[in-house]
């Protein structure tokens, strides 16, 4: 693009320099007109690559999976054979036995609860513990921010399993509490690969989700809009709670969804952490690809999660329009 | 001021014109910031005076002289590091903000972005505790004194800075405190609403009977609206009195200076009458007490170039015995009337329209601003030789400055402790009006 500009006006350019009159400069003016009229415009050949590599990479694996899992099981598992069949979507909810009688069967519904249950622990944990942390930065010199956001970005800088090993070092039996805990004479706890350490681990993976956008409401948010409301009567409480928390509302949405979206298809903690005691969806579905050899189901779980998650998107859209409060899912 | 505030019956606060003695006093307050080159900057320096119950008290002053955080400081916003603040017999500045029976109107309106106009006014209400009907008639009440109640629905993004102002002063008054404090409310707005705004802050003020503290750096706000002015410099008010004294007899060159335009003028004078050396002493009291002339028989007269002896209307100290005079422009006229003190020539001349603006040489190389009221005299032409009347009165002496640069002699011994930078104040006190005093003569304040 630029080379083509200055091909096209570098024969101009002398007689622009010579021209001291003005006079000539008329004709180049016309000439210019070719030139694309809002400065800084992409002609749309440009974005080409970029948009193959956004369909190949985002929509054509989410296109497959939504194809295989309406497609059959071949009968010595793994792969699909191209047969179209719901048969997946109904092994879901029912289950049927040698007899071929088909019934109810709940427990990939409980799967799905116990994940909604661990994801919903862990955003409420996440919430509770990252509005006054956020609130905290927010109300530091603007240096000290500065360096306080990049501190809670610290754990980014690693690897998540790397983290995540870190963790079960913590928590085993010969770790770091429990022979704190021996040390003053307690008991050996089982920390290590129970519910309880798989919703450590999650909460402390999704906290900085959490924090970074209620910190960016909030950071924006004038202050002396409390001190007006302590002038009019009202106590450090009340402040919070009529003024702070009502502007922090789009932040605390966009961290809901950051936390609760991956907290609900989790896979590395309960897996690492909590041992693969409590099956949670990502559990299940990584087993459909892997020891189950069962794909069309396996991609089943993983549109009816979609699914769900993207009713619950929807849901705030509406909501966010209906108030008027602008909520970007961003950091 | 007797006019009972608007209420509604039953649950309001103690009407402040029940109980005559709600004055506001601060007593020696202080307070120090620290700048960021880690010098300690006087912020409020020892500041005692008494704001009359349902008055009109403005706090003018420049930028950075702490008008602002005494305002800030009665609300409870800030914290002294010294002193007091009594609301009638009961002591205020330990108190939180909330329990404070005062309130703010912010300069910039702080209206809560996510309530509407009514919410905005019935929030302060609320946190009392009242009753639902009784708030709500209260904010019918208010939009109706502020003329806003077919906004009430609406967010505060969608109103005009005007009527945001009303709605931040409907909030304040909505409690009926016993004391509205008003931070530079009127900045923000244009010229024309800011006049429409004053007028309509002085009535509320009137039919409110409420106290009103009020912050600006704008002298005319300050004359137009004041009951009484304190002119607030380095953290200190230099002068507290009405607008007319304010004017018209300026405590200090600060003052003189910061109020209007006027002319300095420093020349030589002489002492008639009275007794020598005690004499003066008696005078350095008098002249710190505000009286107008001393005990003594003596009197200042001046000459000033192609004029003729002038006795000055008060008596002050004459350091190398020289006087600073100051000189209103508007009080100089070119027809005769009063006394001839001067003439000169004409060195500049400015047609405003509503008068004329000239600069008058005098012969000694003194610059003097003149207005010319019309109808304009056919000689009043540039280089033209006038010659220069006004009333004895007009001009006045300024007490001379301290080295420290505070006008009254009592209060150098207060300001001149270490911890005090002094540095800046002399600086300050050098001349920055629009005509600088005779070359030959240097200003007091450098001495």
């Amino acid at each position: 693009m630029s080379l083509h500009l200055g091909t096209g006006t570098a024969p101009e350019a002398p007689t622009v320099r010579d021209d001291r009159t003005g006079v000539n400069l008329v004709p180049l003016a016309t000439k210019r007109k070719k030139q694309p009229k809002v400065p800084g415009r992409f002609p749309w050949i440009a974005v080409i690559p970029a948009l193959i590599v956004a369909a190949l990479f985002t929509i054509g694996p989410l296109v497959i999976i939504v194809i295989f899992s309406f497609m059959s099981r071949p009968p010595t598992g793994g792969g699909i054979i191209y047969e179209f069949t719901l048969e997946p979507y109904v092994n879901f909810l029912f289950q049927s036995d040698f007899l071929g009688n088909t019934a109810f069967d709940p427990r990939y519904l409980s799967v799905f609860g116990d994940s909604l249950w661990q994801a919903a622990v862990t955003t409420i944990v996440c919430l509770i513990l990252a509005f006054p942390i956020a609130l905290w930065i927010a109300t530091r010199p603007e240096k000290k921010q500065n360096l306080l956001v990049m501190l809670i970005t610290v754990p980014f800088w690693t690897n998540l399993l790397v983290r995540t090993y870190a963790w079960m070092l913590i928590l085993n039996d010969n770790g770091i509490v429990n022979t704190g805990a021996a040390a003053f004479g307690l008991p050996q706890m089982d920390l290590l690969y129970t519910p309880m350490a798989s919703q450590l681990g999650l909460i402390y993976t999704f906290l900085p989700f959490m924090v970074l956008p209620i910190y960016a409401s909030l950071a924006g948010f004038d202050f002396r809009l409390a001190e007006a409301a302590y002038d009019l009567g009202a106590r450090k409480s009340t402040v919070i709670r009529r003024i702070i928390l009502p502007l922090a509302t789009p932040g605390i949405i966009s961290g809901i969804l950051l936390v609760f979206m991956p907290a609900f298809g989790s896979y590395v903690q309960p897996v690492l952490l909590g041992g693969g005691k409590v099956l949670l969806i990502g559990n299940l579905i990584a087993s459909q690809f892997g020891d189950s050899r069962n794909w069309p189901f396996g991609a089943a779980l993983s549109v009816i999660t979609l699914v769900l998650l993207m009713v619950a998107l929807i849901a705030i859209a509406l909501y966010s329009r209906k108030s008027g409060k602008k909520v970007e899912i961003s950091l | 001021m007797t006019t009972p505030i608007p209420t509604i019956s039953g649950h309001d606060r103690v009407n402040p014109t029940d109980s005559p003695s709600r004055e506001l006093t601060i007593s020696h307050a202080r307070k120090t910031f620290i700048t960021p080159e880690k010098t300690h900057v006087n912020a409020i320096d020892d500041v005692s005076f008494t704001i009359k119950q349902g008055e009109f008290f403005v706090m003018l002053g420049p930028s950075g002289c702490g008008k602002t955080t005494l305002l800030r400081s009665i609300a409870g916003l800030d914290t002294l590091d010294g002193g007091e603040i009594h609301l009638g017999n009961q002591r205020i500045d330990q108190l939180a903000p909330h329990a404070r029976p005062v309130n703010t109107v912010f300069q910039s309106y702080a209206l809560f972005p996510h309530l509407t106009i009514a919410q905005n006014i019935a929030f302060g209400l609320e946190m009392e505790g009242r009753p639902k009907a009784e708030v709500a008639a209260r904010v019918t009440e208010m939009l109706e004194l502020v003329q806003l109640s077919e906004m009430a629905n609406r967010k505060p993004a969608q109103l005009s800075g005007g009527q945001q102002q009303r709605v931040a002063l409907a909030r304040a008054l909505a409690k009926q405190p016993q004391v509205l404090l008003l931070d530079e409310p009127l900045a923000a707005l244009d010229l024309k609403l800011r006049r429409g705004m004053q007028s309509e802050l002085k009535r509320l003020q009137r039919t409110t009977g409420i106290t009103f503290v009020f912050v600006t750096h704008d002298q005319e706000e300050a004359l137009s609206m004041g009951d009484r002015i304190a002119v607030f410099n380095q953290g200190r008010p230099e002068q507290i009195g009405t607008p007319e004294e304010i004017y018209e007899k300026p405590a200090s060159r600060f003052v003189a200076d910061f109020i209007g335009e006027t002319n300095f003028v420093t020349t030589p004078a002489q002492r008639v009458g009275g007794v020598g050396g005690g004499g003066e002493h008696v005078n350095e009291s008098d002249s710190e007490n505000g009286l107008e002339n001393g005990g003594a028989d003596q009197r200042l007269v001046v000459t000033l170039p192609g004029g003729d002896p002038v006795t000055l209307p008060k008596v002050v100290d004459t350091p190398n015995g020289e006087v600073t005079l100051t000189i209103r422009p508007e009080r100089v006229s070119l027809t005769p009337t009063g006394v001839r003190f001067a003439s000169g020539r004409i060195s500049k001349l400015v047609y405003m329209g509503t008068d004329l603006r000239c600069n008058v040489t005098l012969a000694d190389g003194t610059e003097l601003a003149v207005r010319v009221p019309p109808p304009f005299p056919a000689e009043v032409q540039p280089d033209a030789e006038v010659s220069l009347y006004a009333d004895p009165v007009a001009l006045r002496p300024l007490t001379p400055e301290t080295a420290a640069g505070h006008g009254a002699p009592g209060r150098a011994t207060v300001h001149a402790k270490p911890a005090t930078p002094a540095t800046p104040q002399a600086a300050g006190a050098q001349p920055t009006a629009a005509t600088a005093a005779t070359p030959d003569a240097p200003t007091q304040a450098a001495q």
